[in-house]
């Protein structure tokens, strides 16, 4: 948790990163807009670090990561990664064939471990198939190596025969981790990869993703709507409102003493799981935003209580109100706001 | 909520089975709770606990192979505000599913709010016209009575300018939008008890928090009885007064709120309770986990359905015997550790 920074080598850094989709419109598909579905966001991640991206649906945080492992191509914007030989490259440009060699060491886990595996591959195919395309050809040794990543995910073995739906959705996704695994990524994007599990099986889950996290020194991007998960797994946090980050800090920190309005609002909006403790949260009026006609100023001021004319009008930046804890806000500063835990 | 008050809604023994090719399923499998007037009762349970079919089968609208095997639903209506000694009493389970009785008290009297907000409107018909018709289906009123009531209820809910939502269609609202429209539904004619299955999973979280702000409003001023149906257990904590544990088609635990998130007597509950990461958990720590996974309906486990997974586990008893639900220290908790199997059973296995 309270690593040195400096000891950790930066693994990823997003730099403006933008990706707009275009609204077409009639016969000839004329562009009438944009939507800002990613709009400016830069963070950085460190290696072995946690960082995770917090936000509501819409808010850009799977297009995100999705920029990220260029499952989609960027609009603008830097995804500079720092690969196994120690340089740095640019991911928004790359072309092709460079980003090939460059996926094994990128993998991603699913939020659905009901549609993200393929019904008809068996689990041996399921977690081979990385090793198969990567050039292990030999069938018996792929056999081994699939073997051992069951075993490192708390399956069977015996299981590499069967299909997915012999298995219920804890073991789904792990079958899913270990197919992540298979090629010893660096960077492992898990897109909400707990949120469709049970309560009983979500904390074995969780708890395998902190134990290889240990062993395997993997810095996760952790994206996630559910903020005690993203409470217990992550070093970092990054809450993002419609395309853009409005506050980026230490887990601790920002769950103690949030500065944003959004953040804190979004915080209190969580039901405890204490009778006790019965919500005094503060309700947000009206909706997300839309990012294909955001509001002017900050994009959070039709909501917010502590909106004043600056905030209608200008877009605050990103700035550093503390060391490493940043926050989109013009009234940032003055704001005391209640925090969690 | 006050004792005094009979309860509108008696479970008593529900089994609802679904005969499979391959099997029977015990979706539900004896299950008894009450529901009081103006009470908000949580059902909880990871999925295949037979949350969702307890309650279809309370509307009556299990589909086949689904029916229901056993138990009586006794259902008290209001008697017209009058507190007149021999109230009615109507047993569910009796009555037809098809028939004019049932579907007057379904959405009427009892009312669902489902869960997919996104596909429990239909597409090709507005909003006010999916509210009217259930208006006029319950209430001899006419259309234009029917549309001042769709657009009053729709403004209960904090539909903002509800004269046009009404003619909108449900794709063209937003999820809280929607989501409000179908409680606006529900609510359309008062009905005394409110079935709210996972009202807010689909929706995100700061809606959530005006929609759950919304029902708690709407119950306090109607008294209405909302049974909530739901895995979130901060939902529970936050929303009800009594909750109903259920895993496997079974009632683990049942008692109020506080008791049950501070004074746990089942394994289960306890172990629940442990394994969700609270904001106020230290971080990074391993979660204390419920080893293994739910099992497959047909491979059901012998005896207290829990027990290949339950760290009490008593050999030769809990695999053996079926639990019963009994009443310890105001709770109802159904397990050994807190009663007696009759003496001849403990010496087997």
């Amino acid at each position: 948790m309270d690593v040195p920074e400096q000891n950790h080598k930066v693994l990823l850094e997003v730099k403006e990163l933008k990706k707009y989709f275009p609204i077409t419109q009639g016969f000839f598909r004329k562009t009438t807009g944009y939507v800002r579905a990613v709009d400016d966001v830069s963070f950085s991640i460190n290696e072995g670090e946690t960082l995770g991206l917090v936000g509501e649906s819409g808010c850009g945080k799977t297009t995100t990561s999705r920029c990220i492992l260029r499952a989609q191509l960027p609009s603008s914007g830097q995804i500079l990664f720092r690969t196994k030989e120690d340089a740095v490259v640019d991911l928004a440009t790359l072309p092709e064939r460079p980003l090939r060699a460059l996926r094994p060491e990128m993998q991603m886990i699913f939020q659905d471990p009901f549609n993200s595996l393929d019904a008809r591959m068996t689990l041996m195919d399921i977690v081979g198939e990385p090793l198969l395309v990567n050039g292990l050809k030999d069938r018996e040794e792929r056999t081994e190596r699939v073997a051992d990543l069951l075993r490192l995910v708390g399956l069977r073995p015996e299981y590499m025969r069967r299909f997915p739906h012999a298995f219920s959705g804890g073991e789904r996704q792990r079958i899913g981790i270990a197919r992540a695994l298979a090629l010893h990524p660096r960077l492992v994007v898990a897109d909400e990869p707990v949120s469709a599990l049970d309560v009983s099986v979500q904390a074995q889950v969780l708890n395998l993703l902190l134990e290889l996290q240990e062993k395997f020194h993997l810095t996760y991007l952790f994206v996630a709507h559910n903020l005690s998960v993203v409470k217990h797994i992550t070093d970092r946090v990054a809450v993002m409102y419609v395309g853009k980050i409005v506050e980026l800090a230490k887990t601790a920190e920002i769950f103690s003493a949030p500065r944003h309005p959004y953040t804190a609002a979004l915080m209190s909006s969580v039901p405890v799981p204490d009778p006790r403790l019965r919500m005094q949260n503060v309700i947000l009026k009206g909706e997300v935003a839309s990012p294909a006609n955001p509001p002017s100023g900050c994009y959070f001021h039709p909501r917010c209580d502590y909106a004043t004319d600056i905030c209608r009008a200008e877009m605050p930046e990103l700035t550093e109100i503390s060391s490493g804890h940043f926050v989109r806000c013009h009234r940032a500063e003055e704001l005391t706001l209640a925090g969690i835990g | 909520m006050d004792n005094q008050s009979s309860p509108i809604l008696e479970v008593k023994d529900l089994k609802t089975y679904f005969m499979m090719d391959e099997g029977v399923v015990k979706a539900v499998d004896g299950v008894s709770f009450d529901v009081y007037p103006g009470q908000a009762v949580g059902i909880v349970g990871e999925s295949g606990c037979g949350k969702s079919v307890t309650m279809r089968s309370v509307l009556r609208i299990v589909d086949r192979p689904g029916r229901i095997v056993g138990g009586e639903l006794l259902f008290h209506p209001k008697s017209g505000g009058s507190d007149s000694d021999k109230q009615e009493v109507i047993d569910l389970v009796t009555l037809d599913p098809k028939g004019s009785q049932m579907r007057a008290i379904r959405g009427a009297e009892i009312a669902l709010i489902p869960q997919e907000p996104m596909t429990a409107f239909s597409p090709v018909h507005t909003i006010g016209n999916q509210i009217m018709e259930a208006i006029l289906l319950h209430q001899e009123v006419s259309e234009a009575e029917a549309r001042q009531q769709a657009i009053k209820v729709l403004h209960e809910v904090g539909v903002s300018m509800p004269e046009k939502r009404l003619d909108a269609y449900s794709w063209q609202l937003s999820g809280g939008l929607r989501q409000r429209a179908i409680i606006a539904m529900a609510l359309s004619c008062h009905p005394s008890i409110l079935i709210a299955d996972e009202p807010t999973t689909a929706i995100d979280v700061t809606t959530q928090a005006q929609i759950l702000d919304l029902l708690r409003s709407l119950q306090q001023q109607s008294n209405t009885a909302i049974i909530f149906i739901t895995h979130d257990l901060g939902v529970v904590a936050q929303m009800t007064n009594y909750v109903v544990v259920m895993y496997l088609g079974r009632v683990m635990e049942a008692g109020s709120v506080d008791e049950i998130f501070h004074a746990p007597k089942h394994p289960y509950t306890q172990a629940l309770l442990r394994s969700i990461p609270s904001v106020q958990s230290t971080p990074r720590v391993p979660l204390p986990t419920i080893t293994g996974s739910i099992p497959h309906p047909f491979n059901r486990p012998p005896g207290c359905p829990f027990h290949p997974r339950c760290t009490a586990f008593m050999k030769g008893i809990c695999d053996c015997n079926v639990p019963e639900l009994k009443t310890v220290d105001g709770q109802r908790v159904s397990c050994f550790l807190y009663q007696d199997v009759e003496g001849e059973d403990r010496g087997r296995a």
